[in-house]
């Protein structure tokens, strides 16, 4: 009835198709909208990594007591990292197999930027799991889960993993020492 | 299949096997309230949001706190510094604590005014006695957590009420510490009640909004509703105005979060607990001040707790201690007039509660608590014989119907 009395008052509005009403329902829902989720980001964004988890992403070390056919394996952001000081047979391996039919296509010479250095995020592309260091049929990496195996440059070869492990980013800041992330 | 009155397909094929279509349309469409609802009657919806984001937000909370002695302080900090929007989640949780006691506080005395806990609203009423206690432990349990100066030693003078209880208070002492003191198993116990209670209110906030839904709102005039035309749908007309309420409140809280945020805290409670050392001046938060003053005005330990228990278990009684039949104090000349001498005794009691314990404030203190009791056990059944109420209107459509012409003059 309010409806039917107040809308001639505000004919000019009808007649683009909707009344002053719907207009300000629409404008009021908008406003709730856009305001509720403003107010729904903090909540959201305070379960994203803290100031301090983000300040240990960052980690350095020393490759100058890591000999020839030696890996270690460091933790960055949580993860393992492992650094492998790979052998001329490994290289020469990796090398040779860049043509070869792999999954996940990518040349020696792009993941290792020394090529006796393979830094590369230890973690199988399948599901998380830490693969194990010079197992499997291609004498790299062998994950135990679920049967994934990985070539001496830490490409995906066999198995249900899709990717190569990935290698995160770093920078040798001497000949010796790299800093990971 | 088609009683239920939906033309939404969905909603009815749902609504058929689970009715919470009806229920909401029940609770809120068909719900009739008193047309004559005034601001007062906003605050118990506002407890409701403030219950609802004190759980979000202490939830939220709980993510980044560690409950251990060594790590408690320390992860206040992480929370307060490292975490996004730590502080603004903290700073939401502990004022929101003392904005839900504030609108839980005028809430009673909504109640009080208006005789809200008279038949046949006294299991509704008591209800709300048991959640307003609850709160209380919740929020006293709480304040421990952050492990501070504050928290330490509120823990210590509060868990030792208990030792007041003759021959089993030690042992009980010791069982509520889990040791000899105030320490790390006290802390994690208080911690896993502080995450419980919360939930406990929300049933009890459920039984009570059941309770009131049973026989609907009291309203300013204290009369019943006689027929359709005394009442108007809870939706839209009091979701909206519960709305614009909550916006005006959300002005306060939000000045507090904003721009004032520790002002309703301790400073004393960034100092980290530290047990070989008291803080010369403990206080509870403002809204446990008036029991705290009720505590400290006996001169005897046991006394002291006995009657600060009462002061809030008291208003169990209310409805039987209210002799008179007429529920709104509009119809009460006399009782209204003691209704605001309890209110200005019942701040005289908090501002007490702030101050040390010497001098005048401890006979001020000791008669505001005499005045208190004295209020609900003599002026009360007194008044309620004794007043002749002002007549009562024949109902709330009349009322507002004979108010209206002078409006419009």
């Amino acid at each position: 009835m309010a409806d039917a009395k107040m809308s001639p008052a505000h004919g000019a509005g009808a007649q683009a198709g909707g009344t002053r009403r719907d207009f300000l329902i629409v404008s009021a829902y908008t406003f709730t909208a856009v305001g509720a989720a403003a107010a729904v980001w903090p909540f959201v964004h305070s379960m994203n990594p803290s100031k301090d988890v983000l300040a240990l992403s960052a980690t350095e070390v020393d490759l100058g007591n890591i000999a020839e056919g030696q890996s270690v394996t460091v933790l960055w952001r949580g993860k393992p990292v492992f650094i492998r000081h790979r052998t001329a047979a490994e290289i020469e391996t990796a090398k040779a197999d860049d043509g070869a039919g792999l999954p996940d296509p990518e040349t020696d010479a792009k993941r290792a930027k020394k090529p006796e250095w393979l830094i590369m995020e230890g973690v199988c592309t399948h599901l998380g799991c830490v693969p194990l260091a010079q197992k499997g049929e291609y004498n790299g990496w062998f994950c135990p889960c679920h049967g994934s195996h990985y070539d001496t440059s830490g490409r995906i070869r066999k198995g249900p993993a899709p990717k190569n492990m990935p290698i995160p980013p770093y920078v040798f800041l001497t000949d010796t020492t790299i800093r990971i992330g | 299949m088609s009683s239920n009155g939906f033309t939404n397909p969905i909603v009815k094929w749902i609504d058929y096997r689970l009715p919470i279509f009806t229920f909401m349309k029940h609770s809120l469409d068909e719900y009739p309230t008193p047309k004559n609802l005034s601001y007062w009657w906003n605050l118990g919806s506002l407890a409701g949001v403030f219950l609802v984001l004190q759980i979000v937000t202490g939830i939220i909370l709980v993510m980044h706190y560690t409950p251990h002695t060594t790590l408690a302080f320390d992860s206040i900090e992480h929370i307060m510094r490292d975490v996004n929007y730590g502080w603004l989640i903290r700073y939401l949780h502990s004022n929101g604590a003392s904005m839900f006691f504030l609108c839980v506080y005028v809430h009673i005395f909504r109640g009080l005014y208006y005789g809200s806990y008279k038949a046949p609203r006294e299991i509704l009423w008591m209800l709300g006695v048991i959640i307003v206690v609850i709160m209380m432990a919740t929020a006293f349990m709480g304040y421990v957590l952050p492990w501070g100066q504050m928290s330490f030693w509120g823990a210590t003078v509060i868990t030792n009420l208990f030792s007041a209880i003759p021959v089993v208070g030690e042992p009980i002492v010791t069982w509520l510490w889990g040791g000899f003191t105030v320490d790390n198993p006290t802390l994690q116990r208080f911690f896993s009640l502080h995450y419980l209670l919360p939930f406990v209110i929300v049933g009890l906030v459920v039984l009570h909004l059941v309770a009131l839904h049973q026989h609907g709102s009291n309203n300013p005039l204290g009369i019943d509703v006689k027929g359709p035309q005394d009442s108007i749908p809870f939706h839209p007309y009091y979701t909206i105005k519960d709305m614009f309420g909550f916006a005006v409140f959300f002005v306060l809280y939000f000045y507090w979060v904003f721009f004032n945020p520790n002002y309703l805290g301790h400073p004393d409670n960034y100092i980290q607990a530290d047990p070989l050392v008291t803080p010369a001046h403990i206080v509870p938060e403002w809204y446990l001040l008036p029991f705290y003053a009720i505590l400290r005005a006996v001169p005897s330990k046991l006394g002291g707790v006995i009657l600060m228990f009462a002061a809030i278990f008291i208003l169990f009684l209310l409805p039987w201690l209210d002799t008179s039949r007429v529920r709104s104090a509009r119809f009460r000349p006399i009782y209204k007039q003691f209704f605001w001498l309890l209110v200005i005794d019942s701040i005289v009691l908090g501002w007490i509660g702030a101050n040390p314990p010497e001098g005048i404030y401890i006979v001020i203190g000791r008669i505001a608590t005499i005045y208190y009791f004295a209020h609900f056990l003599i002026i009360m059944p007194l008044v309620g014989k004794l007043e002749r109420p002002l007549p009562l209107p024949e109902s709330i459509s009349k009322a507002v119907l004979k108010a209206q012409p002078k409006a419009a003059e």
